[in-house]
């Protein structure tokens, strides 16, 4: 399957292999890593921002692609919409049906309200079911949550909002109960006792996983959960923007049904935008390991409303993604591949870096390697560096590829790569947005009644995120925004409805960009091939 | 120029690069996705594709994001597939083999013709899945299925009408809650943490310069 040139290449790689395995790859130092970081990481890339014009963040940088949803054009304009004609009338409205969405409306409806979810594809169509490595939590004794803390919060480059940052260490062990307890198999010894090991920038080994299927495993209990309570999701119906009522609170959701463009009004007394991340604007023209509907609606739909964003300029770039063959472009290869021994190796068999450094460092490391050192291994779409996997089964006995990642086994194999025998080619693939919507630790953002939970809120992880707290990130704000948003609709009055925000929003967007280009949201990426 | 392929998407012909998945090529051919496709990764299910090729008799199963295409290939896509999903109380049903018969007992008219391990798209063995289940045995099931994107096309294909994605996951989510072995260290913690055990220490890093705690992190000690 692979080409001769990169069959001459595996062979020094496969010559270096035995003395490479048990060798202790040094660590970078700080400053180290500072300086691959800024003169590698796509977030220095100063041409590929931009500063808003317009808005809550008006004079803040973000990447070009999100400026111009943000200050694009309201889906809403020109149609006809009457806000007294209600479709859905419900205590709290969840838009995404992810895991932070699927989270949410459980404890919702668990806190006595009449919840919905609406989602623009079907509930499960999420990052979620795509997280392959597992989720952090510290439950060893040799861990606690502020050791925990510590490894986000440096991980993160100090960014973090420390309350949000909190909540997550110190809720994490009970977040494993609670999805233990509603069945998620966790990875376990015959006594209890769960398998962990690290990710790149824990010091200490508390990934939990389910196989390589840690998403996923989470992701369709949490489905299963929604419907056995008989929760209604209005799924391939999108939330294209936010109603508030005349008192400047949210009070629900203009949406649009995917198949009929058909618009229903959903009046709510909270909402909770759960609508995930962005890796299908694909930032700087890079693939990404993301699912179809990623493209940052809530950001957009929140922006118009009046709620700040925090840290909208910091993208992740997960090292690892596939790339080759072409059919697989971009697609996770997890990093559970790494912690279970395989390393980074360069075309000329040379393990280049310990590749246990964080996701940014990593993503960066072998970007030099490729592009300033030259030492990368071409393909047609570019160039990779090798993630050499044949040694997990040197060093965790043979069948541990297939006991502890079979997902990525299935997925290489159904292109003859057998990757308990031969190594992968990888590169950086856009992963997962580390900002969003600024929120407090209730859950709730800047404009009253509009919580958000997920990969939508920005501050939890800083301006990097390790691995593993975002499955934990779901499940935490999820379900906190959810009992929050039960709690806080008891107290609620709505008055009449407006679209008012939107209005006002675009007459700024045109006195100070001019006529805006692009609808928003973008709702899904455009791949249908236009003519020749 | 890269070589091409014939397929027939929905019986039309279009001419497309064989190096491109099916979902690659229905984009290729210009249609614009709502439907069966959701992650694009192999993960979600969404887009269950049926073909077979021109002039053969067998009838293939397949992820379009996950597979691609071939000369002759005759493709439908599968993007819902009604399955039957009852509703239970996970707190309330305990893992006996009673719950099956309860919940889903069409999984005892299985006539072991075997169509559902053949559709798989996951390569699984669905109909030893549904045996063990039928059994009560769901720490096997579980095992069996665990690989299951949940996309029907087994389920289309039986003709005693079993939703066996369905029965996989309850067998999965018994497991999970009833048959591994509970964790002593988690519970543990989450009490600690609930008595208030750690609320000090996280006050403390928390609480700490900005400078004191890039010294604690750059020196931080790391478990081999």
């Amino acid at each position: 399957m692979y080409t001769n040139d990169m069959l001459e290449s595996i062979k020094k790689v496969e010559a270096t292999r035995g003395a490479r395995v048990g060798a202790n790859l040094r660590r970078m130092t700080a400053e180290e890593k500072d300086a691959v970081l800024k003169a590698f990481h796509p977030d220095y890339r100063d041409d590929a921002f931009t500063t808003l014009k317009v808005g809550p963040n008006k004079g803040e940088k973000v990447p070009v692609e999100l400026a111009v949803l943000l200050e694009g054009k309201s889906r809403v304009y020109g149609k006809n919409i009457n806000l007294d004609k209600i479709d859905y009338d419900v205590d709290v409205l969840v838009i995404g049906g992810g895991g932070a969405g699927s989270s949410a409306a459980i404890e919702a409806h668990e806190g006595g309200a009449n919840v919905m979810i609406v989602t623009k594809l079907r509930i499960g169509d999420a990052n979620t079911m795509m997280a392959e490595g597992g989720i952090q939590a510290a439950d060893k004794p040799n861990d606690s949550p502020a050791q925990h803390y510590l490894d986000a919060f440096g991980g993160g480059h100090f960014a973090a909002k420390p309350e949000l940052l909190r909540k997550l260490v110190m809720d994490g062990p009970d977040c494993i109960k609670w999805l233990n307890e509603l069945g998620v198999e966790f990875d376990k010894m015959p006594d209890g006792t769960m398998v962990t090991t690290h990710g790149g920038g824990t010091s200490r080994k508390r990934m939990h996983a389910a196989k390589d299927y840690s998403g996923a495993e989470i992701m369709r209990t949490l489905r299963d959960e929604v419907l056995n309570r008989n929760i209604p999701v209005v799924d391939f119906t999108a939330a294209i923007e936010l109603i508030k009522d005349e008192e400047g609170k949210v009070a629900g959701a203009v949406l649009l049904n995917m198949e009929t463009q058909e618009i229903l009004i959903a009046r709510a007394k909270t909402v909770v935008i759960a609508t995930g991340g962005a890796g299908r604007m694909h930032y700087q023209g890079f693939p990404t390991s993301n699912h179809y509907g990623a493209t940052a609606d809530g950001l957009v739909l929140a922006y118009r409303a009046g709620a700040r964003l925090l840290y909208q300029d910091t993208l992740q770039y997960h090292p690892t993604g596939a790339a080759y063959p072409s059919q697989i472009f971009g697609a996770l290869v997890t990093e559970k591949v790494r912690s279970l021994g395989a390393q980074l190796v360069n075309a000329n068999g040379e393990a280049f870096m310990n590749p246990l450094e964080t996701r940014d460092v990593s993503a960066s490391s072998i970007i030099r390697e490729c592009k300033e050192r030259g030492n990368g291994v071409q393909t047609a779409q570019g160039e990779g560096v090798w993630l050499d996997t044949p040694m997990i089964e040197i060093l965790g006995g043979e069948g541990t590829i297939e006991k502890r990642i079979p997902a990525m086994m299935r997925m290489f194999g159904k292109y003859g790569i057998d990757i308990r025998k031969q190594p992968i080619l990888v590169y950086p693939t856009l992963h997962y947005q580390n900002g969003g919507i600024d929120i407090s630790a209730n859950g709730m953002s800047d404009i009253e009644n509009l919580f958000v939970a997920g990969e939508a809120v920005g501050g939890i992880h800083g301006r990097n995120r390790l691995m593993g707290n975002s499955l934990l990130d779901i499940i935490v704000f999820g379900r906190n925004a959810g009992q929050q948003a039960a709690k806080k609709c008891k107290k609620v009055k709505l008055k009449k409805l407006t679209l008012a925000h939107v209005e006002s929003f675009e007459k700024e967007v045109e006195k100070a960009c001019g006529e805006p280009e692009k609808l928003s949201p973008m709702l899904l990426p455009s791949y249908a091939r236009k003519g020749e | 120029m890269e070589k091409k392929v014939d397929v027939f998407l929905y019986g039309k012909k279009y001419s497309v690069p064989e190096s491109l998945t099916i979902m690659g090529a229905m984009e290729y051919a210009g249609y614009e996705l709502v439907r069966g496709c959701g992650c694009r990764n192999g993960f979600c299910g969404a887009c269950a594709t049926i073909y077979r090729i021109k002039g053969k008799q067998e009838l293939h199963a397949c992820l379009a994001c996950q597979t691609k295409v071939e000369e002759g290939m005759y493709i439908a896509t599968l993007p819902f597939f009604p399955l039957v999903k009852q509703v239970y109380d996970i707190n309330k049903i305990k893992p006996t083999e009673q719950i099956m018969m309860q919940l889903y007992p069409e999984i005892y008219a299985c006539v072991g013709c075997n169509a559902c391990t053949k559709a798989c798209t996951q390569g699984l063995n669905v109909m030893q899945y549904v045996a063990y289940a039928q059994r009560g045995e769901y720490a096997k099931c579980a095992e069996e299925s665990f690989d299951c994107v949940m996309c029907g096309v087994c389920s289309s294909r039986c003709p005693a009408g079993i939703s066996h994605p369905q029965v996989a996951l309850l067998a999965r989510r018994l497991n999970g809650k009833y048959i591994e072995p509970e964790c002593q260290h988690l519970l543990d913690r989450v009490k600690e943490i609930e008595q208030g055990q750690y609320d000090k220490l996280i006050e403390e890093v928390m609480n700490k310069p900005i400078s004191e705690l890039k010294e604690l992190y750059n020196t931080r000690e790391i478990e081999k």
